[in-house]
């Protein structure tokens, strides 16, 4: 066991698996000779070397195709895009080709990649540099997308994405990079992708919420004294539909909390699954306390657009009261 | 403008160092891919063949003169005007007709179409609808081939990748972005601009800078290049020859400009306003089929009947693969999850499987 931080946790993962299967490649920008933009990548360049941890110019859709190409060859590329606003030149790559590749060819030619990207807000960025576009790629059939907000979590998700099938994103939420630290076993471990995780049980409201926000919704519950049940959803797609719905079946209760725009956010699809499975056992109407339907503000008033305790704890005590 | 990496053209003449036999099978796919050609249209219009469809006649001595000059498993991968380049890689003419007629046995099993030939034991890598979307995706193939024999089998490495593309592609920044990563990767991709004068109904002249000399897009990356007349199949393979072996031997990059003309549309439904007739014509009198058939009558032994009967033989292949893919049966509405991701029946199917199969239980 080691104590270990977000971006240690990652960058462990990434060795051990490298380690254990040559297939592996990593490319991105800066992520060899300089260890990355956030240091995620630190050292694998002098322990495996130019031809496995691959410096690469300015070309997210350069990079990511190559990538596409690498794993229908059969290897295994973890490409790391710098910034989730960067994955937009890659868009085409990603959503044409990788999504698609496994149902167009019937199963013979498949994606088994995972892009690593740094994703949201909280560390004084600009846009393109703080969003949070999960549910663009989640609306995509064929990827998984995929968000830890724990260093433990971190390590056995990105294991299982390096080992799935199919092409994931892994985002990273850069404001749990180096936020708080965790122990984190030595020895591999996997989480399945499309479970979620309960981090704390309650029967008077269920929040459900991924990424960064978790350790809002976390200080806002403890803040607020009541019992409240906390799904981190760790897998933004495929959702775990069967945990919430037997929470919120529990509870009668449901808050939401991501940190992109309201307007069609993962929000909306979460809100429509309780309905569709829960809506005779519900008390109150749920509530989503999300970031707001405008370009991600700069960073002097960043922390008023990010869903932080106190809004959260706003909505739970209404929802609670109704 | 530097000259100094443009290739002369080839001096020797090496296809005629080919048995007989190579290049009378050049002429067969070459009227095999012509003939399936025609039949596809006469599908499209009697509504056998949804979606899009792009023609390749005019184009065959592209795919069969270059492919010629790669080993069978070196990968190659082009975009959506691909059914020559799958037949001239093996492809069987039976599972290209029953892909583009939505069947089960289609190379894709009816779920790709006519866009979509894919083709996993001929190294074929597909068939892609985004144009210069598939330049990036060469490089990943170029750079798998040599990783694994480099890296995993520690070995000497000597693939090369085909990645051909339309002019259109050449305006794409995925085309750009890829050139200059083929570059700084020193990867054995050979770039192969097929020229055909228009993207979509554009004139090369009206959309691309330096039309004139397109081997100036790869002396923007310090890539060798060559410009090759695409209407004679034996000079291009005469011309690719030396560049793929170059390629292979000093694990580096290519450009490959190759003049065709394709007779039809872009498109089956093209109504072909941006040029004339007379335009046409004078590509149709210099015609790859035609002219290597009499190449091979005139200088090596093959006679009008070995001709005819050529001729007919495929249209003999071709007639059975029609009847063949008319045979085969349209996938069930329960195949359709099928391949969505690797785990069919997982939570994948989300929020519509259940009214997808009209069973509200499920």
């Amino acid at each position: 066991m080691a104590n270990l931080t977000l971006v240690q946790a990652i960058n462990l993962a990434l060795i051990q698996e490298m380690e254990r299967d040559d297939r592996i490649i990593i490319l991105g920008e800066d992520i060899g000779v300089n260890g990355g933009v956030f240091r995620v990548t630190e050292g694998l360049h002098k322990r495996f070397g130019e031809k496995r941890v691959v410096d690469t110019p300015l070309a997210e859709s350069g990079i990511l195709g190559t990538a596409i190409g690498l794993a229908m060859a059969g290897l295994r590329p973890i490409p790391e895009i710098q910034f989730e606003g960067f994955l937009a030149p890659a868009y085409d790559q990603i959503c044409t080709h990788a999504a698609r590749m496994r149902s167009r060819t019937r199963g013979a030619l498949t994606v088994p990649l995972t892009v690593r990207v740094p994703i949201g807000g909280g560390i004084h960025a600009p846009e393109l540099h703080s969003d949070s576009p999960e549910a663009v790629y989640a609306h995509q059939p064929g990827i998984k997308v995929v968000m830890p907000s724990s260093p433990y979590d971190a390590k056995g998700l990105l294991i299982s994405a390096i080992r799935d099938p199919d092409p994931v994103i892994f985002f990273e939420p850069k404001r749990l990079y180096r936020a708080f630290r965790e122990e984190v076993p030595e020895d591999e471990y996997t989480i399945p992708l499309g479970k979620a995780r309960v981090v704390a049980e309650g029967d008077e409201v269920t929040v459900i919420s991924w990424g960064a926000p978790v350790v809002q919704c976390m200080t806002a519950i403890e803040a607020s004294g009541k019992s409240i049940e906390l799904i981190d959803l760790r897998t933004i797609y495929p959702i775990d539909t069967q945990t919430i719905v037997q929470s919120v079946r529990k509870t009668g209760r449901a808050v939401i909390v991501h940190e992109a725009p309201k307007n069609c956010g993962l929000g909306a699809e979460i809100a429509s699954r309780i309905m569709e499975h829960c809506f005779l056992y519900l008390e109150a109407p749920i509530q989503r306390v999300t970031g707001f339907d405008m370009t991600m503000p700069y960073y002097k008033k960043e922390l008023e657009y990010l869903p932080e305790a106190e809004r959260i704890g706003k909505a739970l005590a209404e929802v609670a009261a109704y | 403008m530097t000259t100094m990496t443009t290739r002369p053209a080839a001096l020797e003449n090496l296809a005629t160092k080919l048995p007989d036999e190579t290049l009378r099978k050049w002429l067969r796919d070459m009227l095999l891919i012509r003939e399936l050609e025609v039949r596809t249209m006469q599908a499209y219009q009697n509504k056998l063949i949804g979606g899009f469809c792009h023609i390749y006649i005019g184009q065959e001595a592209v795919a069969v003169g270059t492919i010629a000059a790669v080993k069978p498993t070196d990968p190659i991968i082009t975009a959506y005007r691909d059914h020559g380049h799958a037949l001239a890689r093996g492809m069987d003419p039976k599972h290209c007709m029953a892909e583009m007629f939505g069947r089960i046995d289609g190379c894709a099993k009816g779920k790709g179409g006519s866009m979509h030939m894919f083709d996993k034991a001929h190294h074929m890598y597909g068939g892609h609808g985004i144009v210069g979307a598939q330049c990036p995706i060469a490089l990943g193939l170029a750079f798998s081939v040599k990783y694994h024999d480099e890296v995993i089998e520690e070995k000497t490495s000597n693939g090369v990748t085909l990645c051909y593309l339309g002019d259109g592609a050449l305006n794409q920044g995925s085309f750009h972005e890829a050139m200059n990563l083929a570059g700084v990767f020193n990867l054995p991709v050979i770039y192969i601009c097929e020229n055909n004068g228009y993207a979509m109904g554009t004139s090369i002249a009206r959309g691309t800078t330096m039309a004139h000399q397109l081997t100036a897009k790869a002396d923007a990356y310090g890539m060798a290049s060559a410009s090759i007349d695409g209407m004679d199949v034996v000079n291009v393979y005469n011309q690719m020859k030396p560049i793929v072996d170059d390629c292979r031997k000093n694990s580096c990059p290519a450009f490959v400009e190759i003049r065709t003309y394709r007779y039809k549309g872009h498109s089956m439904s093209d109504p072909r306003k941006y040029r004339t007739k007379e335009e046409e014509q004078q590509y149709e009198e210099q015609d790859p089929i035609e002219k290597h058939a009499a190449f091979l009558i005139k200088e090596k032994g093959f006679s009008e009947a070995d001709h005819d009967a050529m001729v007919k033989d495929v249209r003999k292949q071709v007639r059975a693969a029609i009847k063949w893919a008319e045979a085969s049966p349209i996938p069930d509405i329960s195949e359709l999850y099928t391949d969505v991701y690797a785990d069919k029946w997982g939570p994948y199917t989300g929020t519509s499987e259940s009214s997808m199969l009209g069973d509200p239980e499920k």
